[in-house]
């Protein structure tokens, strides 16, 4: 199954568990406070997700490594090439 | 260090008017594979750059030997994925390593991308900008915060088991990397993207190493607003698809 086959599946199985809690034939047998957490329920995990992409993205773009080392180490290397490949005879 | 006899490494470096970065490039492959002692060829696949890059890399075969540089240049410019296919072609190690020729992917990580190979036996070893000590160099916030964010609907939607995708240094297998050449149809960062979800496909498996990535050092970098749109469209395909 494809990646979006999955989802929708999934998608459509806890939506339809929802729906039958919340709004269909077993909606009656819930008690009163359940129900009343439970008919916003899909917006309310909407937003967490939401607000878990906004914290992952923003915690790994502020702990994004800057090489500094990296390139000051590249740059010296360069030198280092340039000098010998000048003294093997290339022209650059 | 002591390397496996039997091992030979091909390093691919498709080239585009890399006049400036390509000896150098080639310098530091030859020198860290002589620190660690694998047999190694550099095969540079160029497709016609008009700034002198093959005649800098005639230069080069004289120097390093024919042996060591082979050149199998092609007329016009006509893509990355036709380029690996081209270069496997005349590549005789058991590994292939695929990497950009701008420097902005140093040679020296190769060394670990084979001690991780060997550590569990991977068909692939990817490098990764995102974990442990990996990272870039010569990006802004703004870029940053695409990179990251493109990368993390990457990971939720697809869920590809390896932590950089849109990366081009990789180890693999040589039948593994034309297993996959067969099955990719994709262009561009894509293309680094669906080697990777068909490889979890395949049931292939994935080493990482932590890589640091530094910008172009010459030349120009690349990412307007077509690329994130390209990108956009390839991560939708390969989720509908795959």
């Amino acid at each position: 199954m494809t990646k979006l086959g999955q989802w929708l599946w999934g998608l459509a199985l806890l939506g339809s568990a929802w729906a039958a809690l919340a709004l269909g034939p077993l909606g009656p047998r819930v008690p009163p406070p359940c129900r009343q957490v439970l008919l916003p329920l899909p917006v309310y995990l909407l937003v967490a997700f939401g607000c878990y992409s906004l914290a992952t993205v923003g915690y790994r773009l502020a702990t994004f490594n800057d090489c500094e080392e990296a390139a000051a180490e590249l740059q010296e290397h360069i030198g280092a090439a340039r000098a010998d490949l000048r003294r093997r005879g290339l022209q650059f | 260090m002591a390397a496996g006899a039997a091992d030979k490494v091909s390093v691919l470096l498709p080239t585009y008017n890399e006049r400036e970065n390509l000896p150098l490039v080639v310098w530091l492959l030859a020198r860290s594979f002589e620190t660690s002692g694998y047999n190694f060829e550099i095969i540079v696949i160029d497709d016609g750059s008009p700034d002198g890059t093959q005649e800098v890399a005639e230069q080069l075969v004289k120097i390093y030997g024919s042996d060591k540089i082979l050149l199998r240049p092609r007329a016009k410019k006509l893509g990355l994925g036709t380029a690996y296919i081209h270069g496997m072609k005349h590549a005789t190690g058991n590994f292939i390593v695929i990497m950009d020729a701008d420097l902005s992917h140093h040679p020296k990580f190769i060394a670990e991308f084979i001690r991780k190979q060997k550590e569990g036996n991977f068909d692939i070893v990817s490098g990764t900008r995102y974990k442990g000590n990996g990272g870039v160099y010569g990006w802004d916030l703004k870029r940053k915060l695409i990179s990251r964010g493109a990368n993390f609907l990457t990971q939720v939607l697809l869920r590809p088991g390896a932590s950089d995708l849109t990366g081009s240094f990789r180890l693999y297998k040589k039948e593994v990397l034309q297993k996959l050449m067969e099955k990719c149809v994709s262009k561009g960062y894509v293309f680094q993207m669906e080697m990777i979800v068909r490889a979890r496909q395949l049931g292939y498996t994935i080493g990482e190493v932590p890589i640091s990535f530094v910008d172009r050092v010459y030349g120009e970098s690349k990412l307007g607003g077509n690329e994130i749109v390209s990108f956009l469209k390839g991560l939708l395909t390969l989720f509908a698809t795959t």
